[in-house]
């Protein structure tokens, strides 16, 4: 049965570690900070000027001034610091950011990564993505493994503009777990979906790819 | 002592500096720290052909999509729009021209603009549609792109509180872009919600100098919210 939603936040969320920084990706990745293991710190940066996100706020506590990238309220925490834009991304570009978690539309088997534009739709930017897959240390990519034609969405090469190139470490889609090769030269199958076959990942696959699990 | 720096009105405080054509920087992240006083009166000035540097364009009806309505901008730079639906209109139409900036690419430029540095190289899109033209060196065997430093004519940002001579502070993540796109302004005019005596605010946690800042008003701010999210109080 392939992951769902909060499966795949549940997974990524075993990406974490102790003491890290790290930046979400809107969307499935922001449910990653729902499954922080018990006991580990984990600091949470949102690249509009702050690290050490807190929850969202009761009713009463919301403040306009207090936002996320996602331009959603939220709180702060007893560590929270907050700073401008550009000390935001010299912490990001500069690789002071353990992880981050990002969704995508496409990814190829040398870590090449595509979610920001679809030729002939309105293009709404890259935001901080751009800066996030060449700046980050670690870069884990959460994705539905084929679109809703059923096709692979885990490629030789993106067919989509790309956002970085290279760039990708991990690959978490709803069918199983790929490590991208240092190299470049393809992927590595390290996990399974539950009642997913080697089978079903050989049929709904078009990337370069190894078992290794 | 006063600097002569305080203005009684956001029309005031823009006379003598606007001109058709004019490249605007404009401070805030989606509407979370905008100079909704200074966009109200650039609106109201009637200034055309603008440029306007900013992260974001605004909502329909507030913050830059007020000055999208009135077609008084010509060209956006920023990292993301697509929360507007007359942006949208005016870009599938070709009546508005768009560059986009990755935002830490759209922030680093403006940060070296203001600290007179005319280009920097980055990593940020080496490989990607925005490299296209762009010189590629390489560094320790990593490919980084050309950028060049953003400056502007005029810059209008929100602070929380200023003194009297312009040393300024933010608020939480109302800072945003703020304080850079002060520093890479010909001319900065500041909004804040409250002007303090010199000698207020302790002068190391100043995040914004005087220096930077040439006019100074007060405003009133609706704040408006793009995305309320709340959790529920657990009932006992």
């Amino acid at each position: 049965m392939a992951w769902t939603r909060d499966d795949l936040a549940k997974r990524a969320a075993k990406e974490l570690q102790d003491g890290f920084y790290v930046n979400l990706g809107i969307g499935i990745p922001t449910l990653v900070a729902n499954y922080i293991p018990d006991g580990m710190a984990v600091t949470f940066q949102s690249e509009n000027g702050m690290l050490g996100m807190g929850p969202f706020p009761y009713d009463d506590e919301v403040d306009a001034d207090l936002i996320n990238a996602g331009k959603q309220t939220i709180t702060e925490l007893p560590e929270t610091s907050y700073f401008s834009s550009s000390d935001s991304f010299a912490m990001i570009r500069g690789g002071h950011i353990n992880l981050t978690i990002l969704g995508a539309m496409e990814v190829a088997d040398n870590g090449d990564i595509a979610n920001w534009m679809i030729p002939g739709k309105l293009v709404k930017g890259m935001g901080g993505a751009m800066d996030l897959v060449a700046g980050v240390r670690r870069v884990v990519v959460v994705m539905e493994h084929t679109s809703k034609h059923g096709e692979s969405k885990v490629l030789k090469q993106c067919e989509l503009p790309l956002t970085g190139t290279g760039v990708v470490n991990l690959i978490i889609t709803t069918l199983g777990v790929f490590e991208v090769k240092p190299d470049g030269s393809g992927l590595k199958l390290i996990e399974l979906a539950p009642d997913v076959t080697l089978e079903d990942i050989a049929a709904k696959t078009e990337a370069r790819y190894e078992v290794a699990i | 002592m006063t600097s002569g720096k305080i203005y009684s009105s956001a029309t005031e405080a823009l006379s003598g500096l606007l001109r058709d054509g004019l490249t605007i920087m404009a401070g805030g992240f989606g509407l979370c720290g905008i100079p909704e006083n200074l966009i109200a009166a650039l609106r109201d000035s009637g200034v055309t052909g603008l440029t306007v540097i900013s992260n974001n364009a605004g909502v329909d009806g507030f913050g830059l999509g007020q000055l999208l309505n009135t077609r008084q901008i010509k060209k956006m730079i920023s990292s993301c729009v697509g929360e507007n639906k007359e942006f949208e209109r005016q870009y599938l139409a070709g009546e508005l021209e768009l560059e986009f900036n990755p935002q830490g690419t759209l922030a680093e430029r403006i940060r070296a603009g203001g600290a007179g540095i005319p280009g920097f190289y980055t990593a940020t899109g080496y490989g990607t549609l925005v490299a296209e033209g762009k010189d590629v060196k390489e560094f320790d065997g990593k490919k980084y792109i050309l950028e060049t430093g953003l400056v502007a004519d005029l810059s209008i940002i929100k602070a929380w509180k200023a003194d009297e001579r312009g040393n300024l502070i933010f608020r939480k993540t109302a800072r945003n872009f703020n304080p850079v796109m002060a520093t890479a302004g010909k001319v900065t005019v500041v909004e804040v919600e409250e002007i303090v005596p010199v000698g207020s605010f302790d002068p190391d946690q100043i995040h914004t100098p005087g220096v930077y800042v040439d006019r100074i008003i007060t405003g009133t701010f609706e704040k408006r919210i793009e995305q309320r999210t709340v959790r529920q109080k657990e009932t006992a």
